[in-house]
């Protein structure tokens, strides 16, 4: 079977004034039906990974790879106009901040049912049916209501799971989501965490969790992949986390205060560890 | 919120609405006339004298202040202004030795006619063309926009209208000239509304309606250039600010067509500040154009203004700055409206 997504030494670059520079540095991996996670801190390029794999980055940022398939066919050498056929329809994305992410003017029924009329003709009424079950799938009581709303009457938690029931409308075989709680409150963080693992592994689907928490990613995810600085520099399963290697990582868990802590000071990461600065 | 007619609620909520409306432009037009009341109290022009000339005697002046009322406190003149301009009564006008209403009912049709051809001309290729130039920012199509949206910046409109006349009247007699129609139309249609084309259109008479569009054409262009060029660059900011954010990402995410994103996405948001950028310019147009007005001959408001101006003119100046004032109250409140209407945030 062919993996749903083959990603080899694909590298994001952006001009500055001090010219061109590599913000992911060759990043390679492949992904099946299967939970990946890609974790890092601030400015590692995670990002940048997400949306180079759909084609998102625009000039004057580039994008340049070995190899980039998805499900057996190439992604580089597709056009704008191509892409868009696989975008939301075979691959989507959960974005960060529902704040921001959802049209403000855009009842969020119109913005659902958009993501599958983007792709299929349905009849309004139909349409409308699938939007409500969705909205239900995503627990969401009273879905005709909510479906009137504009994203400024629904709440952080609510708008994340409008979100995810956008991008899971028609049914995508591959769902990156780039830090899809970070915006939220804690106490609704690991329901919608929960929500998006249900619906991942019911559909079948393959899943690019990002996030700077270790921990998050440890416990949703089969596999992780470490970055820093535009390169993946640890790759394991997660339950083998503990036993990672590279400095970077073994920096990286030492930083999570346990419950059982004794510790009166976490340690910072020393990075002349592995970046020989 | 958008108001819902279907509800008693939404009903009710829409008189609500429509009373806070009528009472705020009430006051608004009350502030109005307290300042134009107050300009004709400062100016040191004598109303008095300007009737009775300065060869008349001290007790022909007094007689006349006490028949004008002037001899009275402040707060009565004041009452009895408010309720001359309310019955339309705008005072004679010492120039033209009309009427102001009337000088004003014969006008501000002519302004109005050249300045809504302009905005239409102004919105209808400068939204387009900043929406285009966001859309495909830095390529050659967005250079080429932004000249020509500088250039309605830096190009002086009695130049434009002077190099107009001579090259689209004189040259190639494409457009004719100075004036709003030909002299022998001159009054051949009722003024019923005092827009030529559209009396001229109530009339059926085509050949009046053509020879008024081919004197409007190009002024009217003239000045939707100018607004053309402030809409468009207005457009382009607004839009770039949309294109860059996070949900025409989650747009593009979705797989919604190219011009869906540039058109409703990132279209739609704007509409509201779109209005407000509109509206001023329409309302600037409205004001009239001096320069336009005096070199196409055309007897707006704007020239009317300055011609009173010059003769110190005191009723005609409070009259056209009253209309001047409304309008701008008008199209205020019209943006206000249409906010409401189009912008889910206000409430
Ligand atoms: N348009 C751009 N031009 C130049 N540099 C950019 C641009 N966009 C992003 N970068 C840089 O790319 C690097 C990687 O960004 P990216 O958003 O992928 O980081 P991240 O790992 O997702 O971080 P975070 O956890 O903060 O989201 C950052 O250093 C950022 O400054
Ligand atoms: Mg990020």
């Amino acid at each position: 079977m062919t993996p749903l997504l083959e990603i080899e030494n694909l590298r994001v670059s952006f001009p500055t004034t001090q010219g061109r520079i590599e913000v992911v540095k060759g990043v390679s991996f492949t992904l099946g039906r299967e939970r990946l996670g890609i974790v890092g801190e601030s400015g590692s390029g995670k990002s940048m990974t997400g949306r180079a794999i759909l084609r998102l980055i625009r000039s004057p940022g580039e994008v340049t790879a070995e190899r980039m398939m998805f499900d057996g066919t190439d992604l580089l050498s597709r056009s704008e106009r191509a892409m868009r056929p696989l975008r939301g329809a075979r691959m989507s994305m959960i974005m960060q901040d529902p704040k921001f992410s959802l049209n403000p003017v855009m009842t969020v029924g119109a913005q659902i049912a958009e993501a599958v009329r983007a792709h299929e003709s349905v009849p309004r009424r139909a349409l409308a049916n699938r939007v409500r079950e969705m909205l239900e799938a995503v627990r969401i009581n009273d879905p005709d209501r909510v479906a009137r709303m504009y994203p400024h009457e629904v709440s952080g938690g609510m708008g994340q799971r409008v979100m995810i029931a956008m991008m899971l409308i028609p049914r995508p075989d591959l769902l990156i989501a780039d830090e899809p709680t970070s915006a939220l409150d804690v106490s609704v963080q690991a329901q919608v965490l929960d929500l998006i693992d249900e619906l991942i592994v019911n559909n079948g689907m393959g899943l690019l969790l990002i996030s700077h928490d270790l921990n998050l990613v440890a416990r949703y995810c089969d596999r992780i992949l470490v970055m820093n600085s535009g390169e993946v520099v640890e790759s394991c399963d997660a339950a083998d986390l503990h036993a990672a290697t590279h400095p970077y990582t073994r920096g990286l868990l030492a930083a999570i205060p346990r419950i059982d802590e004794t510790r009166d000071v976490l340690p910072v990461l020393d990075r002349s560890a592995w970046s020989g600065t | 919120m958008p108001i819902d007619f279907r509800s008693r609620d939404g009903i009710l909520r829409f008189f609500r609405v429509l009373t806070g409306f009528v009472l705020t432009i009430a006051l608004t037009f009350l502030g109005l006339l307290a300042i134009t009341f107050f300009i004709g109290r400062v100016v040191p022009i004598d109303p008095v004298l300007a009737v009775v000339g300065d060869r008349a005697t001290q007790e022909q002046y007094d007689a006349m202040k006490i028949a004008m009322g002037l001899d009275r406190p402040l707060i009565l003149q004041f009452v009895s202004y408010v309720g001359d301009v309310v019955q339309g009564d705008l005072g004679r006008s010492v120039s033209t030795n009309r009427l102001v209403a009337e000088d004003l009912a014969r006008v501000f049709p002519a302004t109005l006619e050249m300045a809504t051809i302009g905005i239409i001309i102004g919105v209808g290729l400068g939204v387009p063309m900043g929406v285009t130039a966001a859309a495909h920012q830095g390529s050659w199509l967005d250079q080429g926009i932004r000249v020509l949206a500088l250039l309605g910046y830096s190009v002086p409109a009695f130049w434009l209208g002077l190099v107009g006349l001579a090259l689209f009247y004189a040259s190639l007699g494409w457009v004719s000239g100075p004036g709003r129609v030909d002299i022998f139309y001159d009054g051949v249609v009722d003024p019923v509304t005092g827009l030529l084309l559209v009396d001229s259109i109530l009339a059926g008479d085509w050949e009046v309606f053509r020879n008024a569009l081919s004197h409007l054409v190009l002024p009217a262009a003239i000045l939707g250039f100018f607004s053309l060029a402030y809409i468009a660059r207005m457009t382009r900011s607004f839009m770039l600010d949309q294109l860059g954010q996070e949900y025409i990402t989650t747009a593009r995410v979705k797989g919604v067509s190219e011009w869906r994103v540039i058109w409703v996405h990132a279209f739609a948001p704007i509409r509201v500040p779109l209005i407000t950028v509109i509206g001023l310019s329409y309302a600037g147009l409205l004001e009239g154009s001096v320069m336009i007005e005096t070199v196409f001959s055309w007897p707006g408001i704007g020239n009317y203004l300055t011609v009173a101006l010059l003769n110190a003119d005191m009723n005609a100046v409070l009259g056209a700055t009253l209309i001047i004032g409304a309008v701008f109250i008008g199209i205020n409140k019209t943006s206000d409206v249409l906010y409401r209407v189009l912008d889910p945030r206000s409430t």
